[in-house]
């Protein structure tokens, strides 16, 4: 198996940000939350992106945000995958009043812009982790449905789905033995987008104020903590979206490729 | 000497397949096939599916389909050798000189254009004609096809006309602007088989009346008998024999062609009656929606251990009785008894053992696996299911109805797409075997075969019903295949029950109307068959 350049570059990564983000604590130079230097202290040996806003070590800030927003877009994107596609294959195995009410539930909420709502929602709630992942697993699960159930919904008229149903198997095996293996491979390229766009929700919430609470380090709220230093020409603010750019491209890169793999696999789908 | 128009030389085609998991590697579809056309002469190319027919055909106009490679060899049409001609060149070619018929019409036409716009195009891109012209030659052509009133014809859409009507309209579109060579692509293989025949007549016709010279590629031997002068049988891409129509149906030479000769001949010995497993009882019909009824007071009895052939053209209703049995459709009224119980009309409310003695098998076995299963997983699931077998015993199993069906070791493990057309259909039939039924429900397992696969399948599923005793409702549109497999047989016609009885008592006259038709229209292997039928139904039509 060979695998491309592009696919091996998003890999090593990938791979070095989940890394750091495992290992935060053992990697970081400083206390996440530790004022060790002065304001804005431009990067030297002893601080190697220099200091942020307060004081505290950039790189430091960097790898605990990096967890915070690596775990919290995972967990979100894992919910609103297990979320979306099991109700959104159920919907197209069941049909009828099923369906209907599903789907325009899922119109409902996706017809109001999801920042919009997200952003009401937390401010009447107590803005913790949990309640952050559920907000977003919740939002972004209505575009995994519409995917999962426009699949499933190619799959169910199919001869083998019927046969399944004449032999009177349950609904368990129809959706995860039946119409998931085959519905796998677009629902793999939706992950790699869905997390990278929960990615880009966390950071856009934490910007705003309604995201990860400080003391708590993630990228967003690191830009937005040093974004005032960019009028006196500090670069502290553009380390992080450098990072979530960095983070974006390489998950695409894997899920491309990861998508091209799986298409071609035995007795693939086209 | 005649002229000769194409004259194909030791022409050789490759592609790259991509087989998964293994690097790509060249395969010869074509391997040193010689062969030519007079003009105004028709050359049948006939052969299995793989056989390389439609390849060879479409090499006339130097074209290769997806990836294929035009590699060795000379194709000299009006005595220039285009395989290597510049697309200058080979675009003047095609649709001036070579034309095409493609086999699925619906497919062909672009359903958002007037069919007279679609006929004539070639002609004018071409600028052989002024649109006046074409238009005129587009009307007279309609006309000598038989198609209904040809002035208004071309003002359709696609969808506004039949399907056999709408093959007609292609052949037009092909002979429009005059050419030389018309490659006929399989042109009634889509169709019912009493809307072939009209096909085909018309096709003969106009072949003759205008003089061109055509490729006809088909699967069917003796429907190119109708219409070829020449006959050319290919097998993996090579040719097996070469000769006039008349030597090879009356004697061919090769083992291969007598096998495709002699593959209609398979007879099946009617069974004396039992006791019925299936009864059917005045079942009507209709679907979610709509008011009209596809069903129509239906009674039927299937004996235990024979089979009932459901005989009728596509819109019949022949499937959808099938879906009333399986309880996928509740039927409106009557009801439907099994093994002397009363099956429930909604499939949710039958029993397990109702379910397990009911199996089915489709027409496309591509669709009717899932291709994410192994073989093992596809025969090992009702095994598991029904019977609770699990592991090593379900495993021997599947490998004994391996055997069963004659497909022996080495295939448990295989993925659907790599087995070839006949074997995905035994794997079908040894998933519904596993269940121990007592009914099968065969949807026109055949239809989508190669003749001799075919062959091997009626064998197979008659052995089988000996071995097993197992009932077969066999729904199909062939009625050679009727005559092999038989023992009863009902002919449907729109909803109704026309004709229903004992093989021998259906198929020996007097007929009704709609019978004879469809018996006459089923293709017989020998020469002027279809002039035969054609001068009779004149005369039937000019006696009433």
């Amino acid at each position: 198996m060979r695998i491309p350049l592009s696919a091996l570059v998003g890999m090593v990564f990938t791979g070095a940000f989940f890394l750091a983000a495992i290992l935060a604590p053992l990697i970081a130079p400083y206390g996440m939350a530790e004022i060790v230097g002065g304001v804005w202290d431009p990067a030297s040996g002893a601080h190697l992106l220099g200091t942020d806003a307060i004081g505290r070590d950039l790189l430091t800030r960097m790898i605990y945000g990096g967890q915070t927003t690596i775990f919290v877009a995972s967990a979100a994107t894992i919910l609103s995958f297990t979320l979306g596609s099991v109700l959104g294959f159920s919907a197209a195995v069941a049909g009828g009043w099923v369906d209907q009410g599903l789907s325009r539930l899922v119109d409902l909420v996706m017809a109001i812009p999801a920042l919009i709502l997200a952003l009401v929602i937390l401010s009447v709630l107590p803005v913790t982790l949990t309640v952050l992942i559920l907000v977003m697993g919740l939002l972004d699960a209505t575009r995994v449905f519409r995917l999962a159930r426009a699949v499933a919904v190619d799959i169910t008229v199919m001869d083998y789905v019927e046969a399944a149903r004449l032999r009177g198997e349950g609904w368990g095996w129809i959706i995860f033995r039946e119409i998931l293996p085959n519905a796998l491979s677009p629902l793999v390229a939706e992950l790699g987008l869905r997390f990278i766009f929960a990615v880009l929700f966390i950071s856009t919430l934490s910007f705003l104020g309604l995201g990860v609470q400080p003391p708590l380090a993630d990228w967003g709220g690191i830009v937005k903590e040093n974004a005032s230093g960019l009028v006196y020409g500090i670069p502290a603010a553009l380390i992080p979206a450098f990072a979530i750019a960095a983070l974006a491209i390489s998950v695409n890169l894997v899920a491309d490729w990861v998508l091209s793999r799986t298409t071609s696999l035995k007795g693939g789908r086209g | 000497m005649a002229d000769t128009l194409l004259d194909i030389r030791n022409l050789r085609i490759e592609a790259t397949s991509y087989p998964p998991g293994e690097p790509p590697r060249d395969v010869v579809l074509v391997d040193d096939v010689s062969v030519s056309v007079d003009k105004g002469r028709v050359l049948g190319l006939i052969g299995e599916s793989g056989a390389g027919k439609s390849t060879i055909g479409l090499s006339s106009m130097a074209y290769g389909r997806g990836g294929v490679r035009l590699t060795g060899g000379t194709i000299a049409l009006n005595g220039r050798d285009i395989r290597l001609a510049d697309a200058k060149a080979l675009r003047a070619l095609r649709g001036r000189e070579v034309t095409y018929v493609a086999q699925s019409a619906a497919a062909a036409f672009n359903p958002a254009i007037p069919l007279m716009d679609q006929v004539i195009e070639t002609s004018l891109l071409h600028k052989v004609m002024t649109r006046a012209e074409a238009e005129a030659r587009a009307i007279l052509l309609f006309r000598k096809l038989g198609l209904p009133n040809p002035e208004r014809f071309g003002k359709r859409y696609p969808h506004q006309v039949s399907g056999g009507q709408l093959q007609r309209a292609m052949t037009a579109m092909a002979l429009c602007p005059k050419p030389d060579l018309v490659i006929f692509d399989e042109p009634t293989t889509a169709l019912d088989v009493t809307t072939q025949i009209e096909v085909l007549a018309a096709i003969k016709e106009a072949i003759r009346d205008t003089g061109v010279a055509a490729l006809y590629i088909t699967h069917d031997l003796a429907v190119v008998a109708q219409v070829a002068d020449d006959i050319l049988v290919l097998r993996h891409g090579k040719r097996v024999e070469y000769g006039s129509t008349a030597q090879i149906i009356t004697a061919p030479a090769e083992p291969y062609t007598q096998a495709l000769v002699s593959v209609r001949s398979l007879d099946h010995v009617e069974k004396s009656d039992a006791p019925a497993v299936l009864q059917i009882q005045n079942v009507t019909a209709r679907y979610q929606g709509t008011s009209f009824d596809v069903l129509k007071n239906i009674t039927l009895d299937l004996p235990a251990g024979q089979t009932l052939a459901v005989v009728g053209e596509s819109g019949s209703g022949k499937s959808t009785l099938a879906r009333v049995i399986t309880g996928l459709l509740p039927p409106g009224q009557g009801q439907i008894r099994f093994a002397g119980r009363n099956l429930a009309p909604d499939l949710a409310a039958r029993s397990r053992d109702d379910l397990r003695e009911v199996q089915m098998i489709y027409q496309m076995a591509d669709t009717a696996m899932n291709p994410r299963q192994t073989v093992g997983t596809i025969i090992g699931r009702p095994l598991e299911f029904y019977f609770g077998l699990k592991g090593e015993a379900k495993r021997a199993r599947v490998q004994e109805l391996l055997d069963q069906i004659e497909m022996g070791k080495g295939f448990i493990d295989r993925y659907p797409a790599e087995l070839s057309g006949g074997q995905k259909q035994r794997v079908c039939i040894a998933r519904a075997l596993a269940a121990k039924p007592r009914l099968i429900i065969c949807d026109e397992v055949t239809s989508a075969l190669d003749p001799l696969v075919a062959d091997g399948i009626l064998k197979l599923l008659l052995d089988l019903q000996a071995a097993e005793g197992v009932a077969y409702l066999f729904i199909t549109h062939d009625l050679a295949t009727v005559r092999a497999i038989a023992d009863r047989i009902a002919v449907m016609y729109r909803g109704e029950v026309r004709r229903y009885g004992s093989k021998t008592d259906v198929l020996a006259p007097p007929y009704d109307a709609y019978t004879e038709l469809l018996l006459s229209s089923v293709p017989d292997m020998k020469l002027g068959w279809l002039e035969g039928v054609l001068d009779s139904r004149k005369m039937a039509a000019a006696g009433h």
